[in-house]
């Protein structure tokens, strides 16, 4: 029987009277209506909803929600939502940051972030490039691209930031296009679903310093042969007619026709996002074609705010010290008269 | 036999013990069990350890020695003392390192079995000074410590001969009991407590303890015995406690009276870490203690739990503070409590991690970028540690700001008699969590008195509300970059600060109320400064004033009042030069200085002399 009566809320109820002041067209503006759309889907009382940002574009996001928020410092945001979540457990607690702001000048805090295993959901803006500061490169952008910073063409390799993650010990990595709002949306709810820390990369495109990064892997008319959106429990098949599919050869996945060479649907390797083994997620994350999009990897584990709650409770329940008077007055003290 | 002592024993109101040996031989425990002991027979008592920053640094080193000094008195004591009246020294690097403070006359223990050749030479002596007239000056004891322990133990099964050996530091603190009259019952109490399953190393230190004891009675190598009666202090209920428990404790209390939870985001740093230890230990009472990945994730966790509406803390020493500052700026402009506790020691850059100065006062007043006030307040004794923690919780919470706790290394692991104080006799901590929405309620309302703004937590409905970095409308909340707005909410912050000026105590001189020369200090050179202006006061120099800060920004109301009342004015501070600074900018006086920065605490000679020549 149900003893509250949830709120229904739509997805107006997540945003504010403030002017969005994102560059026309940018997908930033996808990104925040997607999270804003997803919201409503996933049972969570708006009032227990927090985003914590960093600095840069993306991390103006909480001004525009009307959720709690805080604006953070540059990179520090996987820290403050570390305190808030673990202040207060039962918060819907977001981190909304860029390449820059995770990948650089908080690459500890997201290492560690993801190691530890809060309850957190992370919305990484990648845009392989430096919006606020106006088109230097970032940890993401590619060799020999030209920025601001780099006239001559970028001499320092990228992160892979899902290779990353998982090599950080993510349990919840998901990658999509800034502008596939739906499968967003989705990707949202299942991340708020997830025990855990859930990350999730957004190939956002930067239409002033960056336009075109990802438009050989998402725009419209390519998107389907490029891109294969992997969904647990379901083969690994792409294409616009649906006969790519992969395999594994050796140690390496290998794109394959359906119906050519005796290759059958059954041939196909399944997705299996559960798997704590993150080897296949990993070969998932670096293939530049197909790129993979979806959920990669979903593995439950137990949190760290569930660890340190059982060992309160376990220290409360043995414990003779209830009360602060008990410790001070507690071994070896002595009467002055 | 015991009659007899006690008839000689020769009473005196203070001594100074110093314990030293290599980072391995104990000389801790062995300078704690006797602080404890003579702090349960009612003396005062003031400890300081001094040990190197490597963790082992090889054996017989002139610079792996560690030591522990005690004071104590049957008079008040506020310092750990600087003259010797006995150094135990377990080998010749101790022996060399520490001699230079024992006074001249006063005894010397050694443990002869440790003056070999080979540690000779490490500790660079050309001759064995136990031999060659150097210490003509002093009554040395020889005793054959080690082979002494082995005979004790040569009965006990299943002792390595590393546990013999390291035993012998209890064979010492058996001497000094008996020297100083003290029971060895205590400690033995304690090998019970420690080695509660290990019932052969209870019995082994009991017999080395003892030895220690029996041998200095019977073998009658010390002619005197010295009686040193209990302190007159206020009556009530102590215990012994170290500067960083303090602290820690404070805080505790802090929580349970405000009744929000405690949380504590931290990264280990010398020598602010043994608040971490203390703090993780206490679950019971649902103290979150995070240990964070680095220094700015420790505040920048504490700043979200804040958000979140618990009691923040971060603790931390000089080089964290610097890595702390953009986010202490953040939680400034948010307007969110957040205690920031500075353990300082020497700096800059790493400097010397164990060893004590004052010199991050301006880094907690002005290390942040933009305008960007905070509460600064500072300890001045171990046992304070926990009123000023306290202190630093009650007026985050109050007034809506960041509060940096000031403490130091010196009494950070300094220990003294705390009188505990019952959470009922701690004063109120208010807040200012709203807890319904009402109509037209902003995240900015402030308190009229206060200028506090309230406190609006994730979970309150119809409260939800965005902070951030950026500049705010000072009514609305939203992001703002009008240009009056600006300088009217750095005005409003600014003043925030300054109006706790009506919260905190006035400075109140001691010794003199006017006179020729006040003394001025702030935090933990209480000690030092107070017993060398009372030195002169009993001296018949009844001209010198003493008034010492532990309010540093904002200022006690009454400061400038009180300096126009001395022809003279000496702010001393182990560092260049700081406070003295802040002084001179609030108040068109002159100052003299008086300041040292060798990582050591003042001697109270080099101030009875600074003082003299300044009344002369």
């Amino acid at each position: 029987m149900e003893t509250t009566i949830q709120k229904k809320y739509t997805y107006k109820d997540f945003g504010n009277d403030q002017e969005v002041r994102w560059c026309p067209g940018c997908d930033d503006y996808v990104i925040l209506r997607s999270v804003q759309k997803a919201l409503p889907e996933m049972g969570v009382k708006k009032e227990d909803v927090v985003f914590i940002s960093g600095i840069g574009c993306s991390s103006r996001f909480p001004y525009y929600m009307g959720t709690y928020g805080m604006h953070g410092i540059h990179g520090r945001a996987p820290a403050i939502a570390s305190g808030v979540k673990l202040a207060n457990p039962d918060l819907s607690v977001w981190v909304i940051t860029g390449d820059g702001d995770s990948m650089a000048i908080g690459g500890n805090h997201f290492i560690h972030v993801l190691r530890r295993n809060i309850d957190l959901n992370i919305i990484l803006f990648n845009n392989e490039i430096y919006g606020l500061t106006k088109g230097q490169f970032s940890p993401t952008s590619l060799v020999g691209q030209k920025t601001k910073s780099s006239p001559f063409g970028n001499t320092q390799p990228p992160f892979s930031p899902g290779e990353l993650a998982i090599g950080a010990q993510a349990r919840f990595f998901a990658r999509i296009g800034g502008n596939a709002p739906k499968e967003m949306s989705d990707i949202f709810v299942e991340a708020e679903k997830f025990k855990g820390t859930s990350l999730i990369e957004v190939l956002q495109n930067c239409v002033i310093f960056n336009d075109g990064c990802y438009v050989k892997y998402t725009d419209k008319t390519v998107r389907e042969d490029k891109q294969l959106f992997v969904e647990h429990g379901k083969p690994m098949i792409f294409g616009k007619d649906k006969n790519k599919g992969l395999v594994l050869k050796g140690l390496k996945l290998e794109t394959v026709t359906i119906g050519e060479n005796g290759i059958t649907e059954d041939d196909i390797l399944v997705h299996d996002a559960k798997e704590k083994d993150p080897t296949m997620h990993q070969m998932l994350v670096r293939l530049e074609y197909p790129l993979v999009t979806g959920i990669i990897r979903s593995f439950e584990d137990v949190t760290l705010e569930e660890r340190e709650n059982a060992l309160t409770e376990q220290i409360k329940a043995k414990s003779d010290f209830k009360v602060t008077n008990d410790l001070f007055f507690s071994g070896e003290t002595y009467q002055v008269k | 036999m015991i009659t007899e002592k006690m008839n000689q024993a020769e009473s005196l109101d203070a001594v100074v013990i110093r314990f030293v040996g290599d980072s391995g031989d104990g000389m801790q425990l062995t300078g704690t069990q006797f602080s404890d002991t003579s702090a349960m027979f009612g003396n005062d008592v003031a400890t300081f350890p001094n040990y190197p920053s490597e963790i082992r640094a090889p054996q017989g080193s002139l610079y792996g020695v560690s030591g522990f000094q005690v004071h104590i008195g049957s008079v008040e004591v506020s310092t750990p003392g600087d003259n010797l009246d006995l150094l135990v020294a377990m080998n010749p690097a101790g022996l060399k390192t520490n001699l230079y403070a024992v006074k001249p006359g006063q005894t010397i223990i050694v443990d002869v079995d440790s003056f070999t050749k080979k540690n000779l030479e490490k500790a660079q002596y050309e001759t064995n000074p136990l031999h060659d007239g150097s210490l003509e000056n002093y009554r040395v004891v020889e005793v054959p410590m080690t082979s002494l322990t082995k005979e004790a133990l040569k009965d006990i099964e299943g002792l390595d001969n590393k546990s013999i050996t390291r035993s012998k530091n209890m064979f010492a603190l058996g001497m000094v009991y008996w020297l100083y009259d003290r029971s060895p019952e205590h400690t033995i109490e304690f090998f019970h407590k420690k080695f509660r399953n290990k019932p052969h190393l209870i019995e082994a230190n009991t017999k080395v303890l003892n030895a220690g004891f029996f041998y200095a009675e019977t073998i009658e190598l010390i002619p005197n015995s010295y009686s040193i009666s209990p302190a007159k202090m206020a009556g009530g209920t102590y215990r012994i406690i170290m500067g960083n428990t303090a602290t820690a404790w404070g805080f505790l209390a802090a929580a349970e009276k405000s009744g929000l939870e405690l949380f504590l985001g931290s990264y280990p740093i010398t020598p602010a870490t043994d608040i971490l230890h203390e703090l993780v230990k206490h679950k019971h009472f649902g103290v979150k203690a995070f240990q964070a990945e680095d220094e700015i994730a420790g505040i920048s966790s504490a700043i979200g739990a804040s958000f979140a509406g618990d009691l923040a803390i971060t603790t931390t020493s000089g080089p964290g503070l610097a890595l702390k500052g953009e986010a202490l700026g953040l939680a400034m402009m948010i307007e969110l409590p957040l205690v920031v506790v500075n353990v300082q020691r020497g700096g800059p850059s790493t400097g010397l991690p164990t060893k004590t100065e004052q010199s991050d006062l301006l880094q907690a007043m002005y290390g942040r970028n933009g305008e960007s006030p905070v509460i600064v307040l500072a300890a001045s004794t171990p046992a304070n540690c926990f009123t000023y923690a306290y202190q630093a919780a009650k007026l985050a919470l109050e007034h809506m700001t960041p509060v940096v706790l000031l403490t130091d290394g010196y009494i950070a692991n300094g220990s003294a008699p705390w009188k505990i104080k019952k959470l009922e006799e701690l004063p109120e901590i208010k807040n200012h969590i709203v807890k319904e929405a009402k109509e037209n309620w902003h995240p900015y309302d402030r308190d009229e008195e206060t200028l506090a703004r309230n406190w609006a937590i994730p979970g309150t409905p119809g409260l939800e509300h965005r902070v951030g970095g950026l500049e705010k409308d000072r009514i609305t909340g939203d992001v703002s970059h009008v240009p009056e707005n600006h300088e009217i909410m750095t005005h409003t912050r600014a003043e925030k600060v300054k109006r706790v000026q009506n919260y905190i105590p006035e400075v109140v001189p001691e010794f003199a109320e006017e006179g020729d020369l006040l003394v001025i200090g702030w935090g933990g050179t209480y000690g030092s400064l107070h017993s060398a202006v009372k030195q002169l006061n009993s001296e018949g120099y009844k001209n010198i004033g003493f008034a010492h800060f532990n309010y540093i920004n904002p200022l006690p109301k009454n400061t400038g009042e009180l300096l126009k009342k001395f022809k003279k004015i000496v702010v001393c501070e182990l560092n260049n030069g700081q406070f003295v600074n802040v002084l001179r900018m609030h108040f068109n006086q002159d100052f003299l200085q008086h300041n040292k920065i060798q990582g050591l605490p003042f001697a109270n000679s080099e101030l009875i002399e600074k003082f003299k020549q300044l009344v002369k």
